[in-house]
């Protein structure tokens, strides 16, 4: 009775400050269903949150939530929409975010977004509605042009972050660069790499110049290297640096003074960039190596055979690689032998065609995996793989926490043998009991999808495509992977019976993508029935031409199989995109006329 | 295999064709790639004759060896001759009507986004639809594939010894404008700077959406000849074709292409329209004369 008592009367700061303890989401998130108490106590203590799917919640239900918010994360599209698997206006504003921010938590700080679509407006009206605005990372983002940025680097009092990934910037000139106003002195991290216009490069380094705290700095191709010389002159404390254009003369004051200005750069450990790169840049590059801990040489396809082994063999403590196919296998053999301590690995395809030059193989990554044998992260793009690699591979390296293979040509067998590579990838599922990601390719039967059902336990995220012979393959996946959060699929046998073979596994689930597959109206209209708690959205471009064309007056006969309600009774058509998550926001009120939820 | 114990597949439900023997399951899981009674659920790229396709895959151990020609919708290179390339395209348009749906959405869709290549020089549509890529694949961010299409162009050795530093190539700054087609629901994006005369881009235009448009027409029933399948899109700059192509400036309003001079109009244009000529009317454009007086807008 007591120890009741004294519980009923627990001040609500302890329990706050107990709370401030608990850093990863999902155990925030669990708290708060103890009891109301402490519901309140959580929601009003919450600093940062995560929002996986911008259309799992409604902004102004999550800003309402959490008031003293001061970090956002947001993502968008779904991840097929890098590869151009969704219709441009699909989705994915940021602006009813922002606005919902604006309106219900003051504090806001930072706000990273991936896959969204940001307008300028958005933009500006961020760095109006929040005093203490500090950071801003976009990735894979778009809808914004170098206004938008002008408007942040003007109105932001203490910027200290603005980080621009791979984003579609629309340029309008370079005057965006001089917004940053003079007292700014704030910045810590500038990337705007992805621009693909000209930047102002007096102001950058009068920029640079008045940012003592300036840790990383990644410019765009349009930096020559004279800019950047002077660039690393004013700042020796850099720890990460993506160079501009690295075309120079060896007998150029540029090259020279770029040479003296990298020895000074102690602590840099992080290197990117090396657009248009000569091979006597690259040697002024070659005093650092051995501090690097992280490279990225994938724009930079003039780096590759001897040059790019020159360069790598003297990056011993590298951990984190990112290279282009055109070094080789042969390149990755001397990575193999002088990176001993790493962890990740991207090789990405020069060359997009598979009927290119075959330029990595399995045996660069049997290399690596002989090795590194600490290696946790990879992303592999070749022409072919064996089984016998990949078994391999998983026997040297047990720690992979994503593995995700590209095997350019779909449904390519494994060339030795002829067979699919079901082996080789259930070797993977088999001994790396801690794999969260998984990307497969190249031909897989049902098999494969048995060896994850049965061992990828941790399995959170599973890319498929050009995969799989029945239904039951997906089944497999569906039934065995607990863990599963997203499953993203194409182009694979997969009809209505494998969709609901298991209905309710998808509100355990942020999301399933289903496109080219085969699945028809009727049964995401049965899944659509059975599961209130989930959004069935499909994408029927088909379907959207038909009503253009009726609306435009056009007037061809229709045939049967062609007619444009949703409710005509032809529940057999095929569903060409099928994008499914839960969600407690109710079907989207911004969805395009293409886009039907069910 | 070993770990393939009889007890698990019993447990899973209606299991179909799976059987229960061990030899049954062999014969599914050990070597074959389920070419057999699950055929139809596949989904395949390739040539619409079926039996022929499969029996070219049957000789063959594996799918991709001798089948070349057949996977002519762009994943081993370019088909033999045009002629096979303009077959693979009509042949298309008869799987709609028939049997196979699904391969006849996936080889449309194949040929329908032939166009999106970004920063590609457009090329015909027939040998387009053979050598393009499947959509999407390889994965990789269209940032990406942007810098593989255009790296080529910078790799030159003499540049490395000129004493000046480069600004990046012109080929790589592309003007990438929203372009919408009537008829066709999906829009393209095209690169303004790929291009420096209107002929040029009303060229671009025709092949952008010729093999598209054309696709739109045999889609809702008219039965329309293979021939006419590549029936050029004219006319778009004078008014004199059944198309159009207008564009948005900056500030909003809709002009003709053509009136201004190019570096103008590439400097102000937002995106592109290509519409039924019988639908413009004077009051939906503004000329550069500035003839207000009747407009509706």
């Amino acid at each position: 009775m007591k120890v009741q008592s004294a519980m009923f009367y627990f001040p609500e700061e302890v329990i706050e400050h107990i709370f401030s303890f608990l850093t990863h989401h999902p155990d925030r998130n669990t708290v708060s269903t103890v009891c109301k108490a402490w519901y309140k106590i959580e929601r009003l203590s919450r600093r940062e949150v995560f929002v996986g799917n911008c259309y799992a919640i409604r902004p102004d239900r999550a800003a309402a939530r959490f008031p003293g918010l001061r970090s956002l994360t947001l993502k968008g599209k779904p991840h097929f929409a890098d590869f151009d698997l969704v219709p441009p206006d699909w989705g994915g504003l940021a602006g009813p975010w922002i606005e919902a921010m604006a309106r219900s938590c003051p504090n806001l700080e930072e706000l990273r977004m991936k896959r969204m679509v940001v307008s300028d407006e958005s933009l500006e009206l961020l760095v109006h509605a929040f005093p203490n605005f500090k950071a801003l990372v976009l990735v894979s983002c778009e809808g914004f042009s170098t206004d938008g940025l002008a408007a942040v680097a003007r109105s932001c009092k203490s910027l200290r972050e603005l980080d621009l990934q791979e984003n579609e910037i629309e340029d309008r000139g370079p005057r965006w660069l001089n917004s940053f106003p003079d007292m700014c002195t704030s910045l810590v991290s500038l990337n705007f790499a992805c621009l693909k216009g000209e930047v102002n490069l007096k102001s950058l380094e009068r920029l640079v110049c008045r940012s003592p705290n300036l840790k990383c700095l990644r410019l765009n191709r349009a930096v020559p290297v004279e800019t950047l010389a002077k660039i690393m002159n004013q700042c020796p404390n850099l720890e990460d640096l993506g160079t501009g254009s690295l075309l120079a003369d060896q007998f150029s004051e540029a090259y020279v003074s770029l040479i003296s200005a990298l020895q000074k750069c102690k602590k840099l450990r992080c290197l990117s960039g090396f657009w248009d790169a000569s091979p006597l840049c690259l040697l002024a590059v070659y005093p650092i190596c051995a501090n690097l801990t992280g490279l990225n040489l994938s724009y930079a396809p003039t780096v590759q055979g001897q040059d790019f082994i020159n360069l790598i063999q003297h990056c011993v403590k590298l951990l984190r690689l990112w290279v282009l196919d055109s070094v080789g296998d042969k390149g990755l053999a001397v990575v193999a032998s002088a990176c001993k301590e790493l962890q990740e690995l991207r090789v990405f395809p020069s060359d997009l065609f598979a009927a290119g030059p075959a330029t990595v193989t399995e045996e660069g990554l049997v290399a690596i995996s002989t090795g590194c044998p600490k290696l946790n992260s990879l992303l592999y793009f070749c022409h072919s793989m064996t089984n016998s690699a990949l078994i391999t591979v998983s026997k040297n390296c047990p720690n992979f926490t994503r593995f995700r293979l590209c095997i350019l040509e779909p449904r390519k067998p494994d060339p030795a043998t002829n067979e699919p590579l079901d082996e080789g990838f259930g070797a993977v599922v088999k001994t790396c009991k801690n794999l969260r990601r998984f990307s497969i390719s190249g031909l897989l039967t049902d098999q494969v999808f048995y060896y994850i059902g049965k061992y990828a336990k941790a399995l959170e995220m599973l890319s498929i495509a050009f995969a799989g012979d029945t239904d039951q393959g997906m089944t497999y996946v569906l039934n065995g992977c607990k863990n599963l959060r997203k499953l993203e699929i194409r182009d694979c046998p997969f009809g209505d019976g494998a969709l609901l073979a298991d209905v309710t596994k998808y509100e355990t689930m942020r999301s399933l993508w289903m496109s080219s597959c085969d699945i028809s109206l009727r049964g995401c209209k049965a899944l659509a029935t059975k599961m209130p708690s989930l959004n069935v959205e499909i994408i029927n471009e088909w379907e959207a031409e038909m009503e253009e064309n009726l609306n435009n007056g056009v007037a061809e006969v229709i045939s049967n199989n062609n007619n444009k309600h949703i409710n005509n009774g032809n529940d057999e058509r095929k569903v060409e995109k099928l994008y499914v998550y839960r969600t407690v926001g109710g079907p989207r009120t911004d969805a395009p006329d293409f886009v039907w939820t069910l | 295999m070993e770990e393939m114990q009889p007890k698990l597949l019993d447990l899973i439900p209606n299991e179909r064709g799976w059987g229960v023997t061990a030899n049954d399951r062999e014969m599914v899981i050990g070597g074959g790639f389920g070419v057999r009674e699950e055929k139809k659920l596949e989904l395949r790229l390739g040539l619409p004759g079926e039996e022929d396709w499969n029996a070219n895959r049957k000789k063959t151990e594996g799918l991709c060896a001798n089948v070349k020609p057949s996977f002519s919708l762009g994943l081993f290179g370019a088909p033999q001759t045009k002629q096979e390339a303009g077959l693979i395209t009509g042949e298309a348009q008869k799987i709609h009507a028939k049997a196979d749906k699904q391969t006849s959405v996936v080889e449309r869709k194949a040929i329908a986004h032939a166009a999106t290549p970004p920063a590609a020089t457009p090329l015909p549509s027939n040998s387009r639809a053979a050598n393009a890529p499947v959509v999407g694949w390889p994965p990789v961010r269209s940032f990406r594939r942007n810098l593989a299409s255009t790296s080529k162009t910078v790799l030159e050795p003499q540049k490395w010894a000129s004493g000046t530093c480069a600004k990046f190539e012109n080929s790589t700054k592309g003007l990438f404008v929203k372009i919408n087609m009537d008829g066709v629901p999906i829009g393209r994006k095209i690169d303004l700077k790929a291009y420096d005369s209107y002929d040029k881009l009303s060229s671009a235009v025709d092949q952008l959406f010729r093999g598209l448009l054309a696709d739109q027409r045999s889609e809702i029933g008219t039965e329309k000849n293979v021939e006419e399948k590549g029936r050029a899109i004219q006319g778009l700059l004078d008014g004199s074709g059944e198309y159009t192509l207008v564009y948005e400036d900056d500030e909003g309003d809709k002009m003709l292409v053509g009136d201004v001079p190019w570096e103008m109009f590439v400097s102000t244009a937002k995106r592109l329209r290509v519409l039924k000529s019988s639908d413009l009317s004077a009051s939906t454009l503004r000329t550069t004369s500035r003839k207000r007086a009747a407009t509706e807008c």
